[in-house]
């Protein structure tokens, strides 16, 4: 058997790696990737608490995670298609005018 | 080893590795194909935890929906390799990749010294729980008022995209 | 022991996939010329039946060529995307009821797995990647366009395969396929009982494996080859066998799903053996695939290609709404 901690250090090094991308990249479909990679990161570890405690209000809440993630990606996505559209540029350094 | 901890450790390392990946990418495309291949390995982690219904979902939404349109946004912008988008290395960023690399760090201090090993075992009834049945059980029944309001936010989303996304005519 | 039973099985299902993927490509070559009134195909061998065998010798001996400013890694990588995808669906396929050999029960499907049609879902949502890998890695015009449309094309259709499949799911109460299929037992086949999901489903197909009606994403009169214009050799023939493949997929999901799999009535009536019993039921799974091939093939040959404003018109105003009304209909119909 795999301890539970095995699977919790893993989702933090994910969430970690997530928190690089969107502090350090510049490229806002990138930032918006390693948002969802958070997401995936505390997934695993509300499904791992799920699994061990025997509880499904993990699995639950993953489940909704899940909705808002594909709600998010359509708005995000629909977004920055729209700031494209207007500057020609996807470098959220450029994007620093606050309106639209 | 196991076959159990074998399958953990290749989908874990695999994970891992494609989530560090993802963020080193300059192709847009590349990360975008790392990102599915670390969400492939989180679905094979979520049956290792018999979460069989959540696996399957998430192959098919995470990997199946959301990256497509990913791609397809990528593709659409037609962003490619470009050069103009320069990523230079100001002193926000040393101080990001600072801090990341201290927050993993610290983590490791953690897992390593201070890990008390509180739950070895999954709990008994986990396999059960994973099933389809078992999750439509509760899901339709606890857990009801919030999947009702998951179908508003839905709608709004698509409202908002639809908006968002529309080009302007006539202006 | 355990593992030798699976491994068996997944040979044993390769092996039939690619022969019958092999003839397959020469039934549709015959039967083309037959509705076109030309011969075919038939120097090779009797009859034509070694041309699959002169076919494949020849990709393998044609030059793989890879355009200069293509992505390498994906350009090789999407061909396989789209085979893996297209063969590792049949897993949680029942092809035949369980069967008696060798002193103990052998269960012919190779994955009995809680979460079967789910399985199915999640895969054909990753068949897309094939397609739009292919046609961003290839870095041309046409390509491009073609994988652009692919993607959109079927993540509309998607939605109303999903949607239709619930209507057989809310009857049979169970996720799992070989459930699915003893559930229609007696000729009470989903054909009949839902024949609107019935329809839907079979449109989503085509739709999903890009067959004719729906063959936006490789038009040749528009794209010169879609998605696989710069692809050749062995890398063609892939992408060429996973059509098929999916081709033979769909056809068996259809038969598990609407047309009572592996079931054939009154056979277990007459008094046969237990293994001539199985046989015949693999027979029969067999025979039905087989017709449903013929189904699609004699489609593409005599129905045109959508536009593209069409395409979605159908996918999201007619498919989506008749989908959703089906899961109503069957909802009240099962509250009755």
């Amino acid at each position: 058997m795999i301890p539970l901690d095995y699977y919790l250090v893993l989702s933090a090094f994910m969430f970690c790696v997530g928190v690089l991308g969107v502090v350090v990249r510049r490229n806002a479909i990138i930032v918006f990737m390693s948002i969802e990679l958070m997401l995936n990161s505390v997934n695993l570890s509300l499904i791992a608490f799920s699994s061990f405690l025997g509880d499904p209000t993990g699995q639950m809440l993953v489940f909704f995670v899940m909705t808002v993630a594909a709600a998010e990606a359509a708005v995000g996505l629909a977004i920055i298609i729209a700031l494209f559209r207007n500057k020609q540029t996807v470098n959220i350094d450029e994007i620093n005018i606050l309106k639209w | 080893m196991s076959f159990e901890q074998v399958v953990f450790y290749f989908l874990a390392v695999l994970a891992a590795f494609s989530a560090v990946m993802m963020i080193l990418q300059r192709n847009p495309v590349n990360s975008a194909l790392y990102l599915i291949l670390n969400f492939f390995c989180l679905g094979g982690l979520y049956l290792t935890l018999n979460a069989q219904f959540i696996a399957m979902v998430q192959v098919l939404v995470y990997a199946g929906a959301i990256m497509v349109l990913f791609l397809f946004v990528i593709m659409l912008l037609n962003l490619g390799d470009d050069r103009r988008l320069r990523e230079h290395l100001g002193l926000r960023m040393y101080l990001g990749i600072g801090f990341s690399v201290a927050l993993v760090l610290e983590l490791l201090f953690i897992f390593l010294f201070r890990s008390s090993n509180s739950a070895v075992q999954q709990s008994a009834n986990a396999a059960e729980m994973g099933t389809v049945e078992y999750v439509g059980k509760v899901l339709f029944t606890r857990f009801l008022f919030p999947f009702e309001v998951t179908s508003l936010l839905l709608l709004a989303a698509i409202v908002g995209a639809v908006i968002l996304a529309k080009k302007k005519t006539a202006e | 022991m355990d593992i030798i039973e699976p491994l068996v099985k997944i040979v044993f299902i390769f092996l039939i996939t690619l022969t019958t993927v092999a003839y397959l490509v020469l039934v549709e070559r015959r039967v083309s010329a037959f509705i076109q009134n030309r011969i075919g195909p038939n120097r090779v061998g009797p009859a034509g039946l070694l041309q699959p065998v002169a076919d494949i010798v020849k990709l393998f001996l044609k030059e793989d060529i890879v355009p200069k400013a293509a992505n390498k890694f994906v350009h090789s990588l999407a061909p396989l995307i789209s085979l893996v995808v297209a063969m590792t669906t049949f897993a949680v396929i029942p092809f035949g009821n369980s069967i008696h050999l060798f002193g103990r029960d052998i269960k012919l499907m190779i994955a009995d797995v809680n979460v079967g049609i789910l399985y199915i879902l999640a895969l054909s949502s990753l068949g897309v990647y094939g397609i739009t890998l292919s046609g961003w890695s290839s870095n041309n015009k046409y390509s491009l366009l073609g994988g652009l449309r692919s993607s959109a094309q079927m993540i509309s259709y998607e939605l109303s395969m999903g949607l239709s499949i619930i209507g057989v799911l809310m009857i049979a109460g169970t996720l799992r396929l070989d459930k699915i299929v003893e559930s229609q037992a007696q000729g009470m086949w989903y054909f009949w009982r839902t024949p609107i999901s019935f329809i839907t489903f079979v449109i989503a197909s085509f739709a999903e494996t890009n067959r004719l009606p729906f063959d936006l994403p490789e038009a040749e009169p528009e794209l010169v080859g879609g998605y696989h214009t710069e692809y050749s050799g062995m890398k063609f023939g892939l992408f060429f066998l996973a059509e098929y493949a999916n081709m033979i997929t769909a056809s068996a999901i259809i038969v598990t799903l609407y047309l009572g799999g592996w079931q054939l009535p009154f056979v277990g009536h007459i008094g046969l053996p237990d293994l001539a019993v199985s046989l015949l039921q693999i027979a029969a799974f067999g025979v039905k695939v087989g017709l449903v091939l013929l189904f699609f093939i004699v489609i593409r040959w005599t129905i045109p290609r959508f536009r593209y404003d069409q395409l979605m018109n159908i996918g999201w105003k007619v498919m989506l709404p008749l989908a959703l009304a089906n899961i109503l209909i069957t909802g009240v119909a099962l509250l009755w």
